[in-house]
């Protein structure tokens, strides 16, 4: 019973930074109808900015408080938010009005190319790098349950990152121009919405989220490389889709159902090196069963 | 760019040490070519780094030395980004392009493994410095290791786990992308089973993944008083950092393949206290091993300046290169054939690493040594000879 608990509390630790890197994927599906694989590696390139300011930062306020670890978190969201834009700005905009399958194609060259320039040893090198103690960690020991003080500041954070962003996309200007956009981008346009504006905006949002994903990646394992992002990013991703693409709450429901269901498969002696593939088997159920995902609504195809 | 630039700049890094002039295009034949693949970057970096840094003392000496059949070392290096698939076209490079006479490198097994199938097929002898999976050698009659293997290894373990530990109950962590994790758990289990021990959990991750808590927690729930981790260090130091914060308090222990500064380096405080075997400490001393120590220590220094300490791949790597010349001069010839009998005959050859007698399944028979982590250094526990 508390293995299991143990095993709960693991598997939404995961599937909470699986949620945050999937918002990003969902957004940019939402009003460009592509997959920006790239988003993965603008999470190791928020590991990175963090990487490259903690000890600068740590120098300002003092080492491993929260106060350093927000600074931390906020410059490197907003430097991630920056090149997210780029990105969009110089790969995708020229390809705006191209076959949808060209831009995704453009989005793999993308990914790749920010990897393996990563990986030059004159840029960040192939090695994995020790991630600095942002935070102060505690182990927190409730009833034979082993609770790392990371994993529930990851909990919180993602709550409250969720809740910001319903915000922005219920609540503000700008948020009903970007739905406006996701529903119709032509007649959004027509009633005055900038649509280049509010697509940058969507990506620079997309890729802060992933950047906060990246550090907490990070400081659960605190082992950072160029090719980081290529695993959650698969997850996150697939999790995007299992929830419904296009749709915010589904890409949190689908990124803490794969936390799970990993989790539990990777904690049972004999299947544990079969994890990935059980998480897949499963969510491949759930796209024949329920093809738009679990919170999507089924939509025909506009050509 | 960077295949072409690195091997250029060690190269005449290595000329220049030395003293000699650089060799231009016209003397291909005043020169013995040896080509050498190793991980230079990626997950087992310093592995690699570590071997290329001791193949290439040993080049400079032997060089200095007059070299070897009146010839110079002409040391080519590939880089092969620790990653699977590049061993195959980085040998084939040196092989068919560059026309070496012998190739030098891995240190991991499945990357040897990749490399070995090649070499046999165009006769070219190779040595693997530190590959300790069986099946390395087991490709054909023209592979070479200088180091143990991993059964032996296995056993040496599982020996310590019950001698030393005093665990009854193991759990066995197995790294399932690994040619060499997968062998040592095979090795240590059966050893272990042996002694009368019992394994109460056998999970698997994939090398390189950075979340270990799932399996690490069913380990926790099987109780065991020890926990043998065949990995290596980049995977090893995040689940000793993540069994720490399951509270996961019994000693993690493993093989080779953790010995890096980087275990530390990323591990930090978590690693304190853990095990692994290895072929060399450099605190158990021979004359050969002194000198080495102090040749290293002058030629090669830590980035904040600081003489380097080699560790066991340094040392392998340096035998490597020490067994091939010794091979080259008994055939008095760099043809393929005739350098594999060499080394096939090489009897109690007495390098850095110990004596090294290559038997008929071409392996080495080497004494293993068992090192903990205390206070951020590798310390020696004690020597376990085959």
């Amino acid at each position: 019973m508390s293995s299991f608990c143990q095993q709960l509390i693991n598997g939404l630790a995961l599937g909470s930074i699986y949620a945050l890197i999937a918002l990003g994927y969902t957004m940019v599906y939402g009003v460009l109808r592509f997959i920006n694989f790239a988003h993965s590696d603008v999470l190791m390139l928020g590991a990175f900015a963090a990487y490259f300011l903690a000890s600068p930062v740590a120098h300002i306020f003092s080492p491993e408080s929260y106060s350093g670890a927000a600074v931390v978190i906020v410059l490197s969201s907003a430097i991630c938010a920056v090149l997210g834009m780029l990105i969009e700005r110089l790969a995708y905009r020229p390809l705006r009005n191209r076959p949808k399958l060209t831009v995704l194609i453009t989005a793999i060259g993308v990914s790749l190319f920010i990897e393996y320039t990563c990986q030059h040893h004159s840029v960040f090198g192939a090695e994995t790098r020790r991630f600095p103690q942002l935070l102060p960690q505690e182990n927190i020991q409730i009833a034979g349950l082993s609770v790392d003080s990371t994993d529930i500041m990851v909990l919180i954070v993602t709550a409250l990152l969720l809740a910001g962003l319903w915000f922005i996309v219920q609540r503000t200007r700008t948020g009903t121009a970007m739905r406006a956009v996701a529903f119709n981008e032509r007649a959004a346009a027509l009633m005055g919405i900038n649509i280049n504006h509010i697509i940058s905006f969507t990506f620079g949002l997309g890729s802060a989220l992933a950047a906060v994903a990246g550090i907490f990646y990070a400081m659960r394992a605190p082992g950072i490389d160029p090719l980081m992002g290529v695993q959650p990013g698969l997850r996150a991703f697939t999790a995007a889709v299992v929830g419904g693409i296009g749709n915010l709450p589904g890409a949190a429901l689908g990124g803490l159902l794969l936390g799970l269901l990993e989790t539990f498969a990777g904690g049972m002696p004999g299947i544990s090196n079969y994890r990935d593939g059980i998480a897949f088997a499963i969510l491949i159920l759930i796209l024949l069963f329920k093809p738009a995902g679990l919170l999507g609504k089924a939509q025909v195809e506009k050509v | 760019m960077k295949n072409i630039l690195l091997p250029a700049v060690l190269l005449g890094l290595a000329l220049g040490f030395t003293g000699c002039k650089p060799s231009g295009s016209g003397d291909a034949g005043q020169t013995i070519k040896v080509g050498e693949f190793a991980s230079l970057t990626g997950k087992e970096a310093t592995f690699g780094v570590s071997s290329h840094e001791g193949t290439l003392l040993a080049t400079e000496e032997l060089n200095a030395a007059g070299g070897v059949l009146g010839k110079k070392i002409n040391l080519l290096t590939e880089d092969d980004l620790s990653k699977a698939g590049e061993p195959a076209t980085v040998v084939n490079k040196l092989i068919s392009r560059d026309g070496v006479v012998a190739i030098l490198g891995e240190v991991a097994s499945s990357r040897s493994m990749e490399a070995a199938p090649i070499c046999q097929e165009a006769k070219i002898p190779m040595i693997s410095p530190s590959s300790t999976n069986p099946k390395v050698t087991e490709t054909g009659d023209y592979i070479f290791r200088v180091c143990f293997i991993d059964p032996f290894q296995g056993t040496v373990m599982a020996n310590f786990a019950s001698k030393t530990l005093k665990a009854k109950k193991v759990a066995i962590f197995t790294d399932v992308k690994s040619d060499y994790s997968k062998g040592l758990a095979k090795f240590f289990k059966e050893g272990f089973l042996a002694s009368g021990g019992q394994v109460v959990a056998e999970l698997d991750y994939n090398g390189g993944d950075k979340d270990f808590k799932a399996e690490l927690t069913a380990i926790k729930a099987a109780n065991p008083d020890a926990v043998f981790v065949p990995g290596y260090y980049t995977d090893v130091a995040l689940i000793c950092i993540q069994a720490k914060q399951l509270g996961l308090n019994v000693p993690l222990f493993g093989g080779d393949g953790w010995e890096s500064p980087d275990l530390v380096g990323i591990g930090q405080d978590a690693v304190e206290g853990t095990y692994f075997s290895t072929h060399y400490a450099p605190d158990v001393a021979t004359q050969n091993s002194k000198n080495f120590v102090a040749n290293y220590q002058k030629r090669f220094h830590n980035p904040d300046g600081t003489p380097k300490l080699p560790d066991a791949m340094a040392a392998l790597g340096y035998d490597s290169m020490m067994v091939l010349a010794d091979a080259i001069k008994r055939a008095g010839t760099t043809d393929g054939p005739k350098v594999r009998d060499a080394l096939a005959a090489t009897k109690d050859f007495d390098g850095v690493t110990g004596k090294t007698t290559i038997n008929e399944k071409r392996d080495a028979t080497k004494s293993a040594v068992i090192l903990q982590v205390k206070g951020g250094q590798f310390h020696y526990v004690e020597t376990v000879n085959p």
